[in-house]
């Protein structure tokens, strides 16, 4: 997002705190001044992570500072994971299987990479999954292997980093 | 110290080779394969036994009889080394020889896997009211001396999960796929070629033989009480060289890895989608393992995962650790005591 704000010291630390009081991760802050400038406002971006919903709230805050809000950039989901499938995958309803994952709104299949070597022949798939955050993956992972078991096909999930 | 060697298979040939030819101060008393033993308290010539072994198939022959549990119930050791063939649903016949050892008080060294997963309780209690010494280093990763580590090396440290590739046969497989664009049947074909597998691939490739040791790692580093049907297993049996390409696509791979987070009450073996860096990622029969510990961090152990004289580099460091903890030798590695 854009902010406009008063360029007076502790502003930016000020607009910086309800952001961790929503849960959210600040990946980068953007802050150019005009040397030139006699401006008394000073243009911020901040791009971030933030659990889904709670964007409304953080915007209440920060208007309550008296911050201008210029911009808000597109919401984009942040965790990215790929899985691969194998199995029968075709014959079991791929778009079923994609659909289950879609339909949960927090969680969406970004790509679909499919290889069929011959048509009686197991399939193997690379599934891309996107969601806002780490908690969502882990749910919509669960879902994917709760309809792999009862398709019988097999996923194997990359190993997470240990954290 | 008296060693008495049960199995001459490729470990127990191993290790009667470096007993033979290294001067550990380990003396080799008695010695028995399925077929017959032999005792000698005034130590066997190991070269003999090998010539024993092509000539007719026992590496024993001594006249009457000698079968290895009347070695077991002899006098003629101090340490029980107990390499014969891993049975998983019975742990016999070495059950019943470390039993009966640890009864009499005698230490005992193996490589055995069996024994260790299916009765780790009852032998480390029995041990314990025996006061002797019940040492598996080489049931786990062959020349990796995890088991050493994870009890002496980390004392002190929080264990929070244990990962790692712990079984050359599917690891070389899936090097083999993905190298060459094997199919699966092709890669284990090559392996088996290779003697890098079983002619039945069962116990390997459906991971049971990677949850075995992942059982024997939870057991000794938490205590716990876990047995084969505690851990979820899949196997590599199913992967495709399409699946493989479709990871290589994205810079990872595929490895079988086995997986022990107990806060998570999980233990899993399955194959996985590892980045190229990761330190997990070995190429061929190689095992690696990774511990995360509290003060000590993340730690990458990377070796042999077996093999004659890798496994046999296991025993002998629990060997000579017996001996350096309970016949009074001073403590450190016998060449740097030289002056």
């Amino acid at each position: 997002m854009k902010l406009e704000m008063k360029d007076t010291p502790g502003q930016l630390v000020r607009v910086l705190e309800p952001i961790s009081v929503c849960g959210g991760n600040i990946i980068a802050v953007i802050h150019q001044r005009d040397p030139e400038s006699e401006s008394e406002k000073l243009d911020v971006q901040i791009v971030l992570d933030l659990p889904a919903g709670r964007l409304p709230a953080l915007i209440d805050q920060i208007k309550a500072l008296g911050v201008d809000i210029l911009r808000i950039g597109k919401e984009r989901l942040l965790h990215k994971r790929s899985l691969i499938m194998i199995g029968h995958i075709m014959h079991t309803d791929i778009s079923d299987t994609v659909d289950q994952i879609d339909r949960t709104g927090f969680a969406e299949v970004s790509e679909l990479s499919l290889k069929m070597p011959a048509i009686s022949e197991r399939s193997s798939a690379r599934v891309t999954i996107k969601t806002a955050n780490r908690t969502d993956m882990e749910s919509a992972v669960a879902i994917l292997r709760e309809v792999a078991g009862r398709k019988e096909l097999l996923v194997v999930e990359p190993l997470e980093e240990w954290a | 110290m008296r060693v008495a060697l049960l199995g001459f298979g490729s470990v127990g040939q191993g290790v009667a080779r470096m007993l033979g030819e290294k001067d550990l101060g380990l003396t080799l008393t008695a010695l028995a394969d399925s077929k017959g033993g032999i005792i000698d308290p005034d130590g066997i010539s190991v070269p003999e036994a090998f010539s024993r072994k092509e000539k007719s198939g026992s590496c024993g022959g001594q006249r009457p009889k000698v079968s290895a549990l009347d070695i077991v119930n002899s006098d003629a050791y101090d340490v029980l080394v107990e390499v014969t063939p891993t049975n998983i649903e019975t742990g016999e016949p070495a059950l019943t020889h470390i039993r009966k050892a640890l009864g009499l008080r005698r230490h005992v060294v193996t490589s055995n896997k069996g024994p260790i997963a299916l009765a780790y309780r009852e032998l480390t209690r029995l041990a314990g009211e025996k006061g002797v010494a019940l040492r598996y280093e080489a049931t786990v990763a062959g020349a990796i001396p995890i088991i050493h580590t994870l009890r002496h090396g980390l004392l002190g440290n929080t264990v929070a999960a244990l990962f790692g590739v712990m079984n050359g046969t599917c690891n070389y497989i899936l090097t083999r796929m993905e190298d060459e664009g094997l199919s699966y049947d092709q890669a284990l074909g090559e392996a088996q070629e290779m003697g890098y597998a079983e002619k039945d691939p069962t116990y390997d490739v459906k991971g049971l033989d990677t949850a075995l040791k992942l059982v024997i790692l939870a057991n000794t580093v938490w205590g716990m009480d876990a047995g084969l049907a505690d851990v979820q297993v899949t196997g590599i049996d199913l992967i495709t060289p399409e699946a493989i390409q479709l990871a290589m696509e994205e810079e990872t791979a595929i490895r079988l890895i086995g997986e022990a987070i107990p806060s998570r009450d999980l233990l899993r073996v399955s194959p996985r989608i590892i980045p190229r860096n990761h330190p997990l990622l070995v190429e061929g029969t190689l095992n690696a393992l990774t511990v995360v510990a509290d003060m000590a961090g993340e730690l990458t152990f990377i070796g042999k995962g077996a093999g004659s004289i890798e496994t046999a580099s296991a025993v002998i460091g629990d060997l000579l650790y017996i001996r350096e903890r309970y016949a009074g030798i001073p403590e450190g590695r016998p060449d740097a005591r030289r002056p």
